[in-house]
């Protein structure tokens, strides 16, 4: 890897800053410019590489020129731009989720998984059924915890469907979109190896969400430690997929930006878990006296967090 | 004048020949065919309202027969109208009122969620089977999916019902089960008419959403408990 970093990042240079040169004139497009510029690395370093990667360089070619075939002709506003997205099979979909799960050291999700193809139907539909798995195992855990209570009733607590949209969406789209304006500036100043499009950090963020459907649904059972370990653990599996997955696109910065970047990712997951845990799931200790009043039972998840 | 005239004359023969090809042919063409569909499609002004609204809702209990019985047929897919849809929608919606959300707080799900989350979940699901290479129309989906909520429909109704005789867990248990056989039954019979407009290798993807539609619709179902 060492070896073959040299050559062409020397090349990897001028082409990046003439694509980062049109950037600066046309906002709207850069974001399918990003998406066009990975896909040329492969071919070129093909020339170098002595046939280690063999497949790579094969495989990348054809989607290349499938893709930017498509890129060219297909405007955003069309639906055929959004159905390249959509353009996967169920087998793909099961891979991307389990690689999703299992970091293996060095192995890089969007290379080995998403293979220049990155697709909306996973990141969209994990953050639906996390929403709701939060929503309704909350709800139920909720009620495991009052069961028994005299002066309880149950409610199905329905606005918290919308709360845990309103998290879990804005998490999934808005810190990809920052982490991917970050890249962008640093990629400007230090040249790096590797730089990512936009829809290829969705769709991590999108998939390094999937451990938390089933670590949502073991919260319902309502003892504590069985929760912190299952956080932890999720933590650990998707932090350290992100953590793999965007180190070769900060390798060449300063050691300082790279521990911001890599922090800040793993700090935003954690923040994500934590909140969604003191936020839907009420302590197996819960507070008697002011379960009576409207006013009271609102004040209460404000408290626990 | 003369090699005048016969210049003239050849336009004045193409134009005689013109003109009188010209008015048989679309007296011939136009006149039957729109005196014969007039007489088919206006024939039901003569006819009471009440025969029309009849045959309208005929059509509507046709197709909920097939729901309950799916076999593959495209009887459901052919000729889509959103009048069922709409009517169990409405339904769905006004018997989940009335419970928990007479209170302030976090209680159920207001008229104007359920109708949100039912029409628009539809919509993403029917969006979602386009984008993956779906064969079905968009508003055939549609269509598919409103009128395979009327098991959770009927449910519903038994979950009220079986709420007046009281809440405790023998009717949970009830409600349980009612709820859980509907949601099967709805989930079946939607993968039945979609599932064949798309790709083999991508069934699971399309059937997956649909799945989940079904399943929130029935939590909402299951949950709702009565104000007292």
């Amino acid at each position: 890897m060492a070896s073959n970093k040299d050559p062409f990042q020397f090349q990897e240079f001028e082409e990046a800053g003439n694509l980062l040169e049109a950037n600066r004139d046309a906002v709207t497009i850069s974001i399918e410019d990003e998406g066009i510029k990975p896909e040329k690395q492969p071919k070129r370093a093909a020339g170098y590489s002595p046939g280690g990667e063999d497949e790579d360089p094969l495989v990348s070619d054809d989607k290349e020129e499938l893709l930017s075939g498509q890129k060219k002709s297909v405007p955003f506003w069309t639906f055929e731009y959004y159905q390249q997205y959509f353009d996967i099979e169920t087998h793909h979909v099961k891979e991307r989720i389990i690689g999703s799960v299992r970091p293996w050291p060095m192995k890089n999700f969007i290379h080995v998984y998403l293979r220049r193809n990155p697709d909306l139907y996973g990141p969209f539909w994990i953050c639906t059924t996390l929403v709701f798995a939060i929503a309704i195992s909350g709800n139920i855990s909720n009620f495991l915890v009052h069961l028994g209570k005299p002066n309880y009733k149950y409610t199905p607590e329905f606005r918290k469907v919308t709360i845990a949209a309103t998290a879990i969406f804005s998490y999934a789209w808005l810190v990809p979109l920052a982490l991917w304006g970050v890249l962008l500036w640093r990629n400007n100043k230090v040249m790096n190896l590797v730089s990512y499009s936009f829809m290829e950090i969705v769709c991590v963020y999108g998939y390094s969400l999937a451990i938390y459907i089933p670590a949502v649904v073991l919260w319902i059972l309502p003892y504590e430690w069985l929760r912190w370990c299952s956080i932890v653990i999720a933590l650990c599996l998707s932090g350290s997929v992100l953590v793999m997955t965007f180190w070769p696109a900060v390798r060449d910065d300063h050691p300082k930006v790279i521990i911001a970047i890599l922090s800040a990712v793993v700090l935003l997951n954690a923040l994500l878990a934590v909140g969604c845990k003191a936020y839907f799931f009420s302590k197996p200790e819960p507070i008697l006296q002011v379960e009576n009043t409207p006013a009271a039972v609102m004040i209460k998840p404000t408290s626990s967090t | 004048m003369a090699a005048s005239e016969e210049a003239s004359r050849p336009f004045a023969g193409l134009s005689e020949v013109s003109i009188s090809e010209d008015i048989p042919v679309e007296g011939d063409i136009s006149v039957p065919m729109s005196s014969s569909r007039r007489d088919d499609e206006f024939s039901t002004l003569d006819e009471p309202v009440k025969e029309t609204i009849l045959r309208d809702l005929r059509a509507v209990g046709n197709k909920f027969i097939h729901v309950l019985y799916p076999k593959r047929s495209s009887a459901l897919l052919r000729d889509w109208d959103l009048w069922g849809p709409l009517l169990l929608c409405v339904t769905l919606a006004l018997l989940l009122q009335g419970g928990a959300a007479d209170s302030d707080d976090q209680g159920g799900p207001q008229f104007a969620e359920v109708f949100v989350i039912i029409w628009f979940g539809s919509i993403v699901i029917t969006l979602n089977s386009k984008l993956l290479g779906g064969t079905i129309s968009f508003f055939q989906s549609l269509c598919v999916l409103g009128y395979c909520i009327m098991p959770l429909t009927a449910a519903m109704v038994v979950c009220r019902i079986v709420l007046v005789g009281g809440s405790g867990t023998v009717s949970f248990a009830v409600r349980l089960m009612v709820v859980t056989a509907s949601f099967g039954w709805s989930t079946f019979a939607s993968t039945a008419f979609l599932a064949d407009s798309q790709p083999p290798n991508r069934k699971a993807l399309v059937v997956y959403p649909v799945f989940l539609f079904y399943f929130v619709i029935g939590w909402m179902i299951l949950t709702f408990s009565p104000s007292q």
